[in-house]
């Protein structure tokens, strides 16, 4: 009479019967009850107990305990009963490895149940059952079921491989089931082609450069036809795949087109914008003037637009990747600025994206509507969108020179409104407008002053002072504005500081008579009582200016200054055509390369727009074609078979920033345009040619990941290498220096490349990097800063990086350790994190020094010493390695080792067989004791280390390798 | 793909986590929370959050927080689509999609949640797919189950997910045949202070309930296709037959679904069914201010505008207000600083008006910004683009099927500024 008791209960609480009942024991002793309902001869009694069991696992209390009585009740005939096991069983399996063996007869003999649903279900559960012993059961039955006469199981069987692979990748490529896998992209069933093609593509991601997605004409084909058959997600996958794609020439590419264009009108947003994305891709191969072109651009913007109907959250995504697309295509919905107008209602992320893409889309033409947006907006309740509303006025009067004057008279309104933020903003767009068009505006500058007292942020700050400064000669009270400032002078930001300092020393050159005292007061604030070395320095320069030679100093300081440019946030045309390939996807909306944040993905291909190729195209296509076909040929006219070849396959170049780091070859021709595209390339092409390296041919399919040093020096040839040649060729002392590995490549740091390496040179650590400035604009003010780390490392100087950094220049600094800082293990043990700051922004990156720069010179022992210590550390803490393939003698070997630091204490010989004793001693004190053992012959040596710390054995034996190897 | 979802009330605690591959600390949740803590309102928590190991992307849907995490690169619309789907498919199932709903039928909810992912993978997100596998509870069949032993899940092969159809299910049987089609169409407008349009468009869905048996293939064709230039449809479209012929052709997938939606966007052709004449102004002094709005029917090709209600946003430093309505009736909760006015049927003859005045706390100075209106009204029989369906043909079965179409237009983000 169970459910009669149990319907009274429910009845009694008026409820429905819901699940609400499998909480209600909480009282103790609940898993013993649950676990004599469990054992309960009543089939129904229990499913009941596992109903209540699952429902507890899924507010996150631990059932765990009920494993063994779980497993039993799964076989059983009963599905949902077999489902809620399964589903028990995938939550705790990993911590019950021995008992989930128990269950794998069962999975089995489901793989061959008649029923092709019992069969999916155990290939799908047995997945993703994470334990490595089951595994091994899973391969037989997982082949058979990847060939399964029923396209269900072999659907489930493919994401199956996924998952397999997921927990022993191994395994699955020893087995052959990426071969099968492939196989069934041609199957004949759509589903099952979009499981293999969504399987791949998920394994592919921690295989960068496998090529197991094997795209070619055919199985396009196949993939296009069932595109059309297969569900939605099954369509993401398949689009995402194709757009990997490089098709032949613009023929292929169209007919893509065509078969992907009804994908556009999808009700599945992501759908969608995949198929934008592959349409965005394949387009730039297609000749401009074809019809075609046209149609498919038309095509474009009303899918764009509908997606910014749909729920906020698509919204966002959907703008975060209209903002990619009016950079590149600006012609797509430069007619439908309206539907970016913001709403009172959207949410506050939705806001700020739509109003940086009405700016992008702002033109003459619809510039009187967009200023009165923002104007409405600048009145709303949120701050910060007020904010980027108001700079968002100023920004449209740079880009549309003829609204800049409507645009100041809104400016100046909402300055009269008081607001203090408003007026902060508006300040700090006037003063970028001046830069602009200097010389017109200039009558407000009386309103702005007005306003000097309600400044309190920085930014606002400064350019207030940047203004006085600047028109000094028409404020007549300029100096006592100035002065004002002053006051304070200690209490500001170094923002304000560095700009009060060039204000004053203008106005001194504009009026000497007045501001004499001024200036000096200014002069002594900054280089005597500031502990600022910017301020400092900026603070001496002038003072000598001014002291040796006026005129030169008005020259200086009152030069004309560089108009600036129309849009100033534009994104880099790399990256945007990176960008642009990765449409949809989180690098989009974060508008960074995926390199810059997927983790384990540091070998990711940068993926690029394919080339123009139509007929007739090759020598006009605008953005590639005619730097490639000026430049390059003159530029190593060698190697070069023919020109049109060229042009294939410096446009098929990959473009990753070199990993090289020589200096920029010197081609005079080359245009800063151009640099960016082909930089990567002809460095490594060049750099195969002059090196004689084998590496010429892979020269134009992939650089080569990394080129050492010394094959480098030589090849760039560049006169810096030969002033500095410390830099990549070694010392003679023959200290192990590792070659120079690119650090933080240009992709991430805004055009900042970073390579480097580390050596010890007199009991000095230096860090040796080379800087080199692959973005459009001069880098200055360089800093350098480094997180905790193992050792204590940290600059003992600031980074001496004295000259302004220009396009295209390289830099190579050396730059001293000591190992006094702060302490914090890291994980490896010689990982350092390290923060490099220009004027552009402050970069992170981490790298891994050899721990033989810690070797310090006094690491001899006596010994006897070396013999007590040795037999006083604990034998847990050796550590035995194996050196393969190492063709030294004892002596070469101890010669090498001792010029880094590594002291042989001993030699024995015994049955033919060296065995080397020695010490190290490590900057921190610690003492390493290594026992190198190798017989004539063999090149393989084994190593034994012995130390107080056993977690720098690792690292120590690292050093060992590398030093030997090199 | 998606790794786990967590399921979050507005006050931040987790009721139900669910793992697709190895289980993800629900410390995840930690950087969601905080983001959740900094944005004013919940509406606003960014979806796409970063954190040092995963990415957490989120919905906000009928008061509750979606959350996946993923750790690879997955397109996000692909996770924040899906998420729309799981809240739909509650939704479905169990007539609502609310915290106790979700509580009440977690081992289900559960079951559901397994059905839908594989791996991360989407499996089955079909509703009819789903409905074949796990049959949605009913008060009768729970009794039933509950006498018989009997279960919810079915143990046929879900047809479903392996034909070139796979939204329709094979074997349906109806003893009534019948096809209804709305046509719903959501104006979204911004008006200037003038009444002057800024910015109108109208977002049009056709739904459909379709109760017919066996394989009926449908061909729905419109009075004025051209309005149509950006649409989206459901995948059982023939997208070749409306490119060439402008006609909906499609096997309909069984019971409620969406066709398809549109949007039109050409100014000239959004009607904009009411004016709004509106004065709220606050005296210099800063001790109060008036308001005083008037609604009045525009362009409504004939028909009644009903269901219309005024919200507006008051400023944060608004303390009372006294106002008098001519027709419906005001509240005004000064917690959250929203009038609304609900007035109902518009009578063209005698133009609702409320008005009178409003209070500042004592010393707040004069407000900056301009509260917006925010407009709702509905007008039955009328689809504002002026769509039409013109006939809706059946082949492949031999029945004759009832026929209807209904239409209604309703405001969408029908705002005006003040």
């Amino acid at each position: 009479m169970e459910w009669a008791n149990q319907l009274c209960e429910n009845r009694q609480f008026g409820s429905k019967m819901t699940d609400s009942k499998y909480f209600t024991t909480t009282k103790k002793g609940e898993i013993f009850e649950l676990k004599a309902e469990l054992n309960s001869d009543k089939k129904e009694k229990k499913k009941e107990a596992v109903k209540k069991v699952i429902a507890s696992m899924t507010v996150g209390k631990d059932v765990s305990a009920l494993f063994p009585d779980v497993v039993n009740c799964m076989q059983t005939d009963n599905l949902e009963l077999k489902k809620l096991v399964y589903l028990y069983l995938m939550n705790y399996a990993k911590s019950q490895p021995d008992m989930a063996i128990m269950a794998v007869n069962t999975f089995v003999k489901d793989c061959e149940d008649p029923n092709p649903l019992i069969r999916a279900l155990a290939v799908r559960t047995m997945g993703c059952i994470r334990v490595d012993k089951i595994t091994e059961y899973l391969c037989e039955p997982l082949r058979k079921c990847l060939k399964d006469e029923d396209p269900y199981v072999r659907k489930t069987a493919a994401v199956c491989v996924a998952k397999l692979h997921d927990i022993n990748a191994q395994l699955v490529e020893d087995q052959g089931f990426l071969d099968t896998l492939k196989d069934l992209i041609s199957d004949s069933n759509p589903m099952v082609v979009a499981n293999a093609v969504a399987a791949l593509s998920e394994i592919a991601e921690s295989h960068p450069n496998s090529n197991l997605l094997d795209l070619n004409p055919q199985s396009i084909n196949k993939l296009l036809t069932a595109l059309n058959e297969c569900t939605e997600w099954g369509q993401i996958f398949i689009l995402d795949c194709l757009a990997n794609y490089t098709p032949r020439d613009d023929r292929e590419s169209q007919s893509i087109c065509e078969r992907v264009t009804p994908r556009l009108s999808h009700a599945n947003s992501a759908v969608v914008l995949s198929a934008v994305k592959v349409l965005m891709k394949f387009m730039e191969m297609l000749p401009k003037d074809l019809d075609y072109y046209g149609t498919l651009l038309k095509k474009l913007a009303p899918p764009l637009v509908t997606l910014l109907s749909a729920e906020p959250e698509l919204q966002y995504v959907a703008l975060r990747n209209i903002n990619l697309i009016v950079q590149k295509r600006p012609e797509i919905l430069k007619h439908e600025m309206k539907v970016f107008f913001v709403k009172y209602n959207d949410p506050i992320y939705v806001k700020l994206e739509k109003l940086d893409i009405m700016i992008r889309l702002a033109s003459q033409a619809n510039i009187a509507q967009v200023l009165a947006e923002l104007k409405e907006y600048a009145t709303e309740v949120d701050v910060d969108f007020v904010r980027k509303a108001v700079r968002a006025i100023g920004r449209c009067a740079i880009k549309v020179e003829q609204s800049a004057e409507r645009c100041v008279s809104t400016l100046l309104d909402l300055i009269q409104t008081k607001v203090n933020y408003v007026v902060q903003e508006a300040i700090v767009v006037i003063k970028d407008i001046f830069r602009k068009y200097p010389n017109k505006y200039e009558s407000v500058i009386a309103t702005l002053c007005e306003n000097l007292d309600s400044l309190d942020e920085p930014e606002a700050r400064a350019a207030m002072i940047w203004i006085v400064g600047e028109y000094a000669e028409r404020i007549d009270n300029a100096d006592e504005l100035l002065e004002s400032f002053l006051e304070g002078f200690h209490d500001e930001s170094t923002q304000v500081q560095l700009q009060l300092l060039t204000a004053i020393v203008k106005l001194f050159l504009k009026k000497p008579t007045e501001t004499q005292e001024l200036v000096q007061q200014v002069l002594s604030l900054a280089t005597q009582d500031s502990d600022n070395p910017d301020l400092r320095d900026r603070g001496y320069i002038y003072w000598r200016l001014l002291s040796t030679d006026p005129v030169a100093a008005k020259e200086v300081v009152l030069a004309e200054k560089p108009l600036i440019s129309e849009e100033t946030d534009l994104i880099e045309p790399t990256l945007l055509e990176e960008l642009i390939c990765h449409i949809g996807t989180l690098a989009s909306v974060y508008h960074k390369p995926p390199s810059a944040f997927v983790e384990g993905s540091r070998g990711v291909m940068h993926k690029r727009l394919p080339a123009r190729t139509g007929s007739g195209e090759g020598t006009e296509s605008p953005d590639v074609g005619n730097v490639a076909g000026g430049s390059a040929p003159e530029a190593a006219p060698s190697i070069i078979p023919s020109q049109g070849d060229l042009l294939g396959d410096l446009l098929n170049l990959d473009l990753a920033p070199p990993t090289t780091t020589g200096p920029p070859p010197p081609t005079s021709g080359m245009q800063m345009g151009g640099m960016d595209l082909l930089g990567g390339g002809l460095d490594s092409l060049l750099g195969g040619d002059i090196g004689g390296s084998p590496a010429m041919g892979a020269g134009f399919g992939a650089a080569p990941a990394v080129m050492p040093a010394s094959l480098n020096a030589p090849v760039g040839g560049g006169l810096g290498d030969l002033f500095d040649l410390g830099g990549g060729v070694g010392m003679p002392m023959g200290a192990y220096i590792p070659p120079k590995t690119v650090w933080l490549p240009a992709m991430k740091a805004k055009g900042l490349e970073i390579s480097g390496t580390f050596a010890r040179r007199a009991g000095v650590i230096q860090m040796e990097l080379v800087l080199t400035n692959k973005a459009m604009s001069v880098m200055t003010d360089f800093a350098i800063q480094f997180n905790r780390n193992s050792f204590g490392l940290a600059p003992a100087g600031p980074l001496q990086v004295l000259t302004p950094l220009g396009p295209n220049q390289t830099i190579e600094v050396s730059l001293p350790l000591s190992t006094v800082g702060p302490v914090m293990k890291m994980d490896p043990l010689n990982n350092l994190q390290v923060a490099v700051k220009n004027n552009i922004d402050v970069f992170y990156f981490s790298c891994q020094y050899p721990i033989s720069m810690l070797f310090v010179e006094d690491g001899k022992m006596e010994r006897q010493v070396f013999l007590a210590t040795w037999k006083d550390i604990p034998n847990d803490n050796e550590s035995q390695f194996q050196i393969q393939d190492c063709h030294l003698n004892s002596d070469a070997a101890s010669n090498k080792l001792q010029g880094s630091n590594i002291f042989t204490i001993a030699k024995r010989t015994v049955e033919g067989q060296d065995m080397l004793y020695m010490a190290i001693k490590l900057s921190n004190g610690i003492w390493v004791l290594a026992e190198l053992k190798m017989q004539a012959g063999n090149p393989n040596y084994t190593i034994s280390l012995k130390c107080r710390a056993p977690e720098v054995s690792q690292c120590v034996f690292q050093c060992y390798e590398a030093v030997l190897k090199n | 793909m998606i790794h786990s979802l967590f399921l979050i009330n507005p006050s931040g605690d987790i009721f139900l986590e669910k793992h697709w591959k190895s289980v993800v600390s629900r410390s995840v949740c930690d950087y969601f929370l905080e983001a959740k803590e900094k944005a004013l309102e919940p509406e606003d928590v960014p979806p796409v959050i970063h954190t040092p190991r995963h990415y957490l992307i989120s919905i906000y849907r009928d008061k509750l927080f979606f959350l996946s995490v993923i750790q690879t690169e997955v397109p996000p619309l692909f996770v924040i689509e899906f998420l729309h789907r799981v809240a739909e498919m509650i939704q479905d199932y169990f007539g609502e999609c609310s915290e106790t709903v979700v509580k009440d039928n977690m081992v289900m909810v559960y079951e559901l949640l397994e059905e839908m992912l594989d791996n991360g993978f989407p499996l089955a997100t079909e509703s009819n797919v789903l409905k074949e596998m796990i049959r949605p509870p009913t008060i009768l069949r729970s009794v039933v189950n509950t006498l018989t032993g009997t279960s919810n899940i079915g143990d046929t092969l879900p047809t479903g997910q392996l034909s070139t159809i796979p939204w329709r299910r094979a074997g349906v049987k109806y003893t009534n045949n019948e096809a209804y089609f709305d046509v719903v169409e959501e104006i979204d407008a911004i008006l200037d202070q003038s009444g002057t349009t800024v910015f109108a468009e109208i977002q049009g869905v056709v739904g459909a309930c379709v109760k017919l048996s066996g394989m009926p293939d449908l061909t729905l064709s419109f009075m004025n296709p051209r309005l149509l230039d950006d649409v989206s449809f459901h995948p059982c479209v023939r997208y070749k037959r409306w490119e060439s012929e402008r006609v909906l052709s499609f096997i309909p997938p069984d019971g409620n679904f969406t066709l398809m939606t549109y949007h039109v966007n050409a100014q000239n052709l959004v009607a904009i069914p009411v004016y709004v004449k509106q004065s709220i102004s606050f005296f210099e002094s800063g001790s109060g201010g008036r308001l005083d709005v008037t609604v009045g029917p525009k362009q409504t090709m004939g028909k009644t505008v009903e269901g219309v209600m005024v919200t507006v946003h008051l400023p944060k430093t608004i303390l009372s207000v006294n106002l008098t309505a001519t027709q419906g009736s005001y509240t005004y909760d000064n917690g959250t600083k929203l009038l609304v006015w609900d007035i109902g049927k518009l009578n063209p003859q005698k133009l609702p008006n409320l008005r009178g005045s409003l209070s500042l706390q004592a010393g707040a100075p004069k407000p900056e910004e301009n509260p917006s209106l925010n407009i709702d009204l509905k007008i039955q029989q009328l689809a504002i683009s002026g769509l039409k369906v013109n006939r809706l043909d059946m082949f492949g079965e031999k029945y004759k099927p009832f026929k209807g179409v209904k239409y209604i237009t309703k405001a969408g983000k029908f705002q005006v500024r003040t």
